[in-house]
């Protein structure tokens, strides 16, 4: 199996003046071509902050991270755009769709930050609203939509890139227990079909459908 | 990739999300925009006013008016007028051989009446050479004659404008036209000139004394001729004048002198005036800027949701600039489009016209604005950290 995503030795130390936190320690973590791993941890424990690094969008005090064989370590701001554009698909757990957008252009977003000719844009981005069964409702604008659809929306704006990985931050976090399901049913899915997916929970349940749990305790990997 | 026409596209749907605030932001620039355009085309119509009026009169041509000597209270130069007939004699004999004409000019206001029909018209009083002074041409009819001037007839030659209010499609030769009491056979009609050469009334100077009882001349109208420099023959007249008035009762011009003072006028008034318009425009920007920030901030979570998914600083920074020069170029647009009307409005009144350099002006200035208010906004999207931005609520 080979790794698609690596943390070799990664911590993060906020410098605060006179104290310093620790809020990862030392963390190695790696996630094989499609997986399908939870990242579990109370508040605090770090979860976040991984988060955040192993999504390229902060960078570890110490370590570095290596995805699909691209070492991200010493990148300019501009390189880990390009790569978090290309790499990997964000799903969070507050939507955060364009307000007042259409489903159509929510998606296309990504699209608009990559390599691929704009004559392409409306086709791919319908091909992937069409996976996530929205394709009547292409035109409506996000806040028409419910909690579950919208996080269907993120997930084909993740997926659109083709990206090496889903990362999701408490995907089913603002949904009731049904819509929440469904949710959960589309990442499996796409993970049946060989997308890696990285969820980031601090629900033991729900991480129960993953292949694997990565547990977090004050900044460590503990299982 | 992310092109320029796509920024733009995604520029125009954001600032349509807020339609009112976007167009009260624009509207500092409309009224910027609007208010070089306007004034810029107002002193422009003046300056076409004034100079019809002296292509009208003809370039070899100097006036005598009454008074303002230096230093000297202008209104003096109406109550203290001394020019008289006697100043004409004065002219004819000292450079009678250099001139080739020369007509008192009295001028009033009169109504003029033709059976139930009126026109407010200006009576012009002047010798039978004053037409050529004037440059005046005739449509039909004749101008009056020498015989006229002394015999003090009663006879008018009427311009196209007063023509065309009085008698329509009617021959007016002939007819006689009343004029406070007094009535004035027409014996003439004008070409059109253009100006205000159109709405007058042109009859003997002796006549107009006689029946209005008017006793001082509005001014003196000499003529030089071929090949006689107008400045030279200011300063024989001046000399010629001199003979029978102080050096403060009268000044002589020729038109140069005259047109270059309000040329002088018109310049200051425009510089004045682009310079209140410039304020107004610069206000304009700073309420881009004011809106622009706040904007970055309500989306704050939309920057972080942007950079996560590939953005960089830069298409976040130029995203935002290219919303506050849609802004400035939109207001600037829109200025321009009242301006025009605006001179549309008064072309009755004045032939205002736009320059071009107005138009270039305005709109280079309106652009300037937005990218000078909208960097600092731009910057700080750009620069925000997208970790607190996705976290902002």
């Amino acid at each position: 199996m080979t790794p698609i995503l690596q943390a070799q030795n990664v911590s993060k130390i906020y410098d605060m003046g006179t104290t310093k936190i620790e809020a990862l320690l030392g963390v190695d973590i790696e996630i094989g071509r499609g997986e399908f791993v939870a990242i579990v941890g109370k508040s605090g424990s770090g979860k976040s902050t991984l988060m955040h690094i192993l999504g390229l969008l902060d960078t570890p005090t110490e370590g570095e991270v290596i995805l699909n064989g691209i070492n991200t370590k010493g990148m300019s701001e501009k390189q880990l755009a390009q790569v978090r554009n290309s790499e990997i698909g964000f799903v969070f757990q507050s939507f955060n769709l364009l307000q007042r957008t259409t489903v159509l252009d929510n998606v296309i977003l990504p699209l608009k930050y990559s390599s691929v000719p704009s004559s392409e844009w409306e086709k791919k981005a319908k091909e992937m609203i069409e996976i996530v069964g929205l394709q009547d409702r292409l035109k409506n604008k996000s806040n028409e939509l419910s909690g579950g659809q919208k996080q269907r929306v993120a997930i084909a704006r993740a997926m659109v890139n083709d990206p090496s990985m889903i990362l999701a931050d408490e995907p089913t976090g603002n949904l009731d227990t049904k819509t929440g399901e469904e949710i959960i049913n589309n990442f499996l899915k796409l993970n049946s079909q060989g997308k890696t997916i990285v969820l980031v929970t601090h629900d033991d349940e729900l991480a129960q459908i993953a292949q694997r749990k990565i547990i977090l305790k004050d900044g460590c990997v503990v299982k | 990739m992310i092109y320029v026409p796509e920024t733009i596209k995604s520029a125009f749907s954001a600032l349509a999300l807020n339609k009112i605030r976007t167009f009260l932001t624009m509207l500092g620039v409309i009224i910027g925009v609007f208010s070089v355009v306007s004034l810029v085309a107002v002193v422009q119509g003046f300056e076409n006013y004034i100079t019809d009026q002296f292509d009208a009169l003809g370039s070899n041509l100097i006036l005598v008016t009454p008074g303002i000597g230096e230093g000297q209270d202008p209104s003096r130069a109406f109550m203290g007028n001394k020019l008289s007939l006697k100043n004409i004699d004065a002219i004819n004999l000292y450079v009678g051989d250099k001139i080739s004409a020369v007509t008192p000019s009295v001028r009033i206001a009169k109504t003029a009446e033709y059976k139930t029909k009126t026109y407010a018209s200006t009576v012009v009083g002047g010798t039978y050479q004053s037409y050529s002074i004037y440059g005046l041409e005739t449509e039909s009819g004749t101008y009056y004659t020498k015989s006229d001037d002394s015999k003090k007839a009663n006879v008018a030659f009427i311009s196209s404008d007063v023509k065309k209010e009085l008698f329509g499609d009617r021959n007016p030769l002939g007819e006689k036209i009343k004029i406070e009491n007094t009535s004035f056979e027409v014996v003439g009609v004008a070409k059109p000139k253009g100006g205000t050469f159109d709405d007058r009334i042109f009859i003997p100077d002796t006549t107009l004394k006689t029946a209005f009882n008017v006793e001082v001349l509005s001014s003196i109208a000499v003529k030089a001729k071929e090949g006689q420099d107008p400045e030279e023959l200011m300063r024989e007249i001046k000399v010629a004048l001199l003979k029978d008035m102080r050096v403060d009762d009268f000044s002589v011009v020729t038109q140069k002198d005259v047109l270059s003072s309000i040329d002088q006028i018109l310049g200051v008034l425009s510089s004045a005036l682009a310079a209140v318009a410039g304020i107004s425009l610069l206000v304009g920007g700073i309420g881009i800027m004011n809106i622009m920030l706040v904007s970055v901030t309500e989306r704050t979570q939309e920057i972080g949701l942007r950079k996560a998914l590939g953005a960089t600083s830069k298409n976040i920074g130029r995203q935002f600039l290219t919303e506050a020069v849609v802004i400035s170029i939109g207001g600037g647009v829109v200025g321009l489009l009242l301006g025009y009307l605006a001179t549309l409005a008064v072309s009755s009144f004045i032939r205002a016209t736009i320059p071009w350099w107005a138009v270039v002006l305005a709109m280079g200035f309106s652009i300037f604005v937005g990218i000078v208010f909208g960097t600092y906004p731009a910057l700080s999207a750009g620069k925000k950290d997208p970790i607190e931005a996705l976290r902002f609520e």
